[in-house]
């Protein structure tokens, strides 16, 4: 099409491909280079983590074998060093799972509302400050959460929960005073709702207009657009949206640490929503600075090599079930 | 085209060069040395006033400390990579050995203190060791419990369980108060023990005093441990303590200080290991019982360290001696406990016995 509409002959046009091609010969390799480079890049680095992490937990796999990964001890006192890592790989998973549960729905539901509600201009203004929202450090929100929003959660959610149910579900049964699994569950959704928002919000735009059309001409009210037009073709981009919140919550590490509650051993293993817990980076940043030996550190670092694992784990089990869902839909347009 | 382009190049490389070129004089000035030092958090304020203030006395020297915590203290000190190392808590036989038996070299003490949150309780509570270490164990539950009340009976305590607060991160601070709480109570010492961080039974992990004292802040009928610099400076409330004489005593800089005194005629010399060393639950009648040091590492022979030449060295053990002597003058006002005369003379005599290539640094 562009051929026809400049206004140049097919001569001069191939005389000028011809002087072009000399120059862009070196533009070409040049960036062929620096993609491949770039790519290298990435695969080293993983492969220098993955390094990183095997050499520096070897002694402690040597010393606890499969123990460190079942065991509940946590003893790094001089003479008694035991280390297990199974309390911090449930608090992760269940502060995390916690997260996931609130922030999916909500986020899904502000993308909806911004695509499809509300006039254009104001959705305009709308993604920009969950974009702004997502751009805050972890910090701000963990420090918020310390000093102001954990009394609100302790007076307002917590307290009447415990009255209410404590006695009979186990999952409300302990005293609550604001330094939980469970806060650090809700601030972690605060955190990853303006990520897995923007992410979603792009997935749903990209629908085409005609099918949300479609379902609108055959009388369907704008629920049942949603239902049956938006959510079904947008499934496995929503779904990576969520993959990609649920990584940044797993690997949260200063917000956890400042609300988590950071028990240690046993204690760590979550017995109620309202109990205190411990992360696996929120226990490495804890302890790193101070290790009292060598054993600690490599106690430490195997933590990190488990962390890696439930990442990559989480990610091929994200990347299997996309394409399970996209296939089981295309079947379904089919 | 491509000439103006290396011109261009040249141009700037120049520049860049010109920027270098003042860094190269400095380092070639040899009137100027020096010294970096590494470890604990928490004489960080006061080891920060001594750089500064010590550039008054000496200005010639100027310090740099990085307060990256004691055990990275220890690891770089080891390792060589800085001149000085600093810690909380004394080099265990492995490190010190590792370290090629360094000097110790207490420079500044710290207390810590049982702040705690009761909104109805005006009047200072007393505690008792063992009472404290059942309290962190899980086994003294309410605040009414009997075993309160009755060191206490002019208080009306609530009948509200206890929530207790204890550094997540590893720390001198729990190092102290593990320490003391072992000495007092047999069942602490074989469940627990002492260390940097170690398995809290119960309670709630915070890092760092602010964290800890926030938790304590923020939770009615909370209880939990904090320096005593950082308590005074909070305004929190904290507890009396009962010492080995029987006696309740608040924490403070004199009590402290008496702490100290008490402890000093076991001290051993600063070249020997220091890893039992300990002043916590100090005998005397005014000594407040959960006080310890924090050191400075430095090498006997301070050539060990091979990036150290004789006028760094003489440098720094200077500035070393000057901070245990002139320099704890600025102690107090930032809220540490300064070195009492008995611990001053120890060090000078560990200061003296330091040499570089076998001859003694400082000659007077």
């Amino acid at each position: 099409m562009s051929f026809k509409d400049s206004k140049i002959t097919h001569s001069e046009l191939v005389k000028k491909l011809d002087l072009r091609n000399k120059k862009s010969f070196f533009g070409d390799n040049f960036f062929k280079a620096l993609v491949i480079g770039a790519s290298l890049y990435t695969l080293l680095m993983v492969a220098l983590v993955l390094f990183a992490l095997s050499e520096g937990s070897i002694p402690i796999f040597l010393e606890e074998g499969i123990n460190f990964i079942t065991g509940t001890n946590w003893n790094a006192v001089e003479g008694r060093e035991s280390f297990g890592a199974l309390p911090y790989i449930i608090g992760t998973l269940v502060s995390s799972a916690i997260a996931m549960v609130i922030a999916v729905p909500i986020s899904v539901g502000i993308a909806i509302f911004i695509t499809e509600m509300i006039p254009k201009k104001l959705g305009t203004v709308l993604s920009f400050v969950v974009e702004l929202l997502a751009a805050v450090p972890s910090i701000i929100y963990g420090l918020w959460a310390l000093f102001v929003f954990r009394f609100w959660i302790r007076d307002y959610i917590e307290e009447p929960l415990h009255n209410s149910f404590g006695d009979y579900i186990s999952i409300f049964a302990r005293a609550p005073f604001g330094l939980d699994v469970f806060t650090a569950g809700i601030v972690l959704a605060i955190m990853i709702i303006p990520i897995i928002t923007a992410v979603s919000r792009e997935v749903i735009k990209a629908i085409p207009h005609s099918q949300k059309e479609a379902a609108y001409a055959l009388g369907a009210t704008r629920w049942e657009m949603v239902k049956t037009a938006i959510l079904p073709s947008s499934k496995t981009g929503l779904m990576g949206a969520s993959f990609l919140g649920l990584g940044r919550a797993i690997g949260e590490t200063m917000l956890v640490t400042l609300i988590i509650g950071n028990a240690i051993g046993m204690a760590a293993i979550p017995t109620s929503l309202f109990s205190q817990s411990q992360t696996l980076s929120s226990i490495i940043a804890n302890e790193f600075n101070e290790a009292s030996n060598d054993l600690h550190l490599s106690a430490l670092i195997g933590l990190g090599l488990v962390l890696f694992i439930i990442t990559v784990f989480i990610n091929i089990m994200a990347i299997f079930i996309i394409s399970k869902v996209s296939k089981s839909y295309s079947n379904l347009r089919e | 085209m491509v000439n103006l382009k290396s011109y261009r190049i040249l141009g700037v490389s120049l520049l860049a060069l010109s920027l270098l070129v003042p860094v190269y004089v400095n380092s070639a000035n040899a009137q100027q040395v020096t010294i970096n030092g590494a470890g604990a958090t928490f004489p960080f304020p006061l080891i920060d006033t001594w750089r500064v203030e010590y550039q008054k006395v000496n200005p010639d020297a100027s310090i740099n400390y990085a307060s990256i915590g004691s055990g990275g203290g220890i690891k770089q000190f080891t390792e060589k990579t800085v001149d000085f190392g600093a810690t909380d808590a004394p080099l265990s036989p492995t490190e010190f050995e590792k370290a090629g038996n360094p000097v110790h070299i207490p420079e500044t003490i710290g207390s810590v203190v049982l702040a705690y949150n009761l909104p109805e309780v005006t009047t200072p509570l007393k505690l008792t060791g063992p009472v404290i270490a059942d309290i962190f164990l899980g086994k003294v539950t309410t605040w009414n419990d009997p075993r309160i009340q009755e060191l206490n009976p002019d208080v009306t305590l609530p009948a509200e369980d206890i929530i207790s607060a204890h550094r997540s991160d590893g720390s001198g601070t729990t190092f102290v108060f593990t320490d003391y709480l072992s000495k007092v109570s047999q069942e602490w010492n074989d469940a627990i023990g002492v260390g940097k961080s170690v398995q809290w039974p119960s309670g709630l992990g915070a890092p760092g005093n602010e964290g800890v004292a926030a938790s304590i802040q923020g939770s009615p009928y909370s209880i939990g441990y904090v320096e005593l610099a950082y308590a005074l400076t909070t305004g929190m409330k904290y507890a009396s303590i009962q010492n080995q004489d029987g006696n309740f005593i608040a924490p403070s800089i004199n009590s402290t200080m008496a702490a100290v005194s008490a402890a000093a005629p076991t001290l051993p010399e600063g070249s020997q290991p220091w890893n039992n060393v300990t002043i916590t639950d100090a005998p005397g009648p005014d000594s407040y019982p959960i006080s310890s040091f924090s050191y400075l590492l430095l090498y006997k022979e301070l050539s060990t360290n091979p990036s150290m030449n004789e006028q760094k060295a003489n440098a720094l053990v200077e500035f070393v001696e000057w901070a245990v002597t002139d320099g704890q003058q600025f102690a107090e006002p930032l809220g540490y406990v300064p070195l009492p005369q008995s611990v001053i003379d120890i060090n000078e005599q560990t200061l003296r016995s330091l040499t570089f290539s076998g001859n003694p640094i400082l000659t007077n």
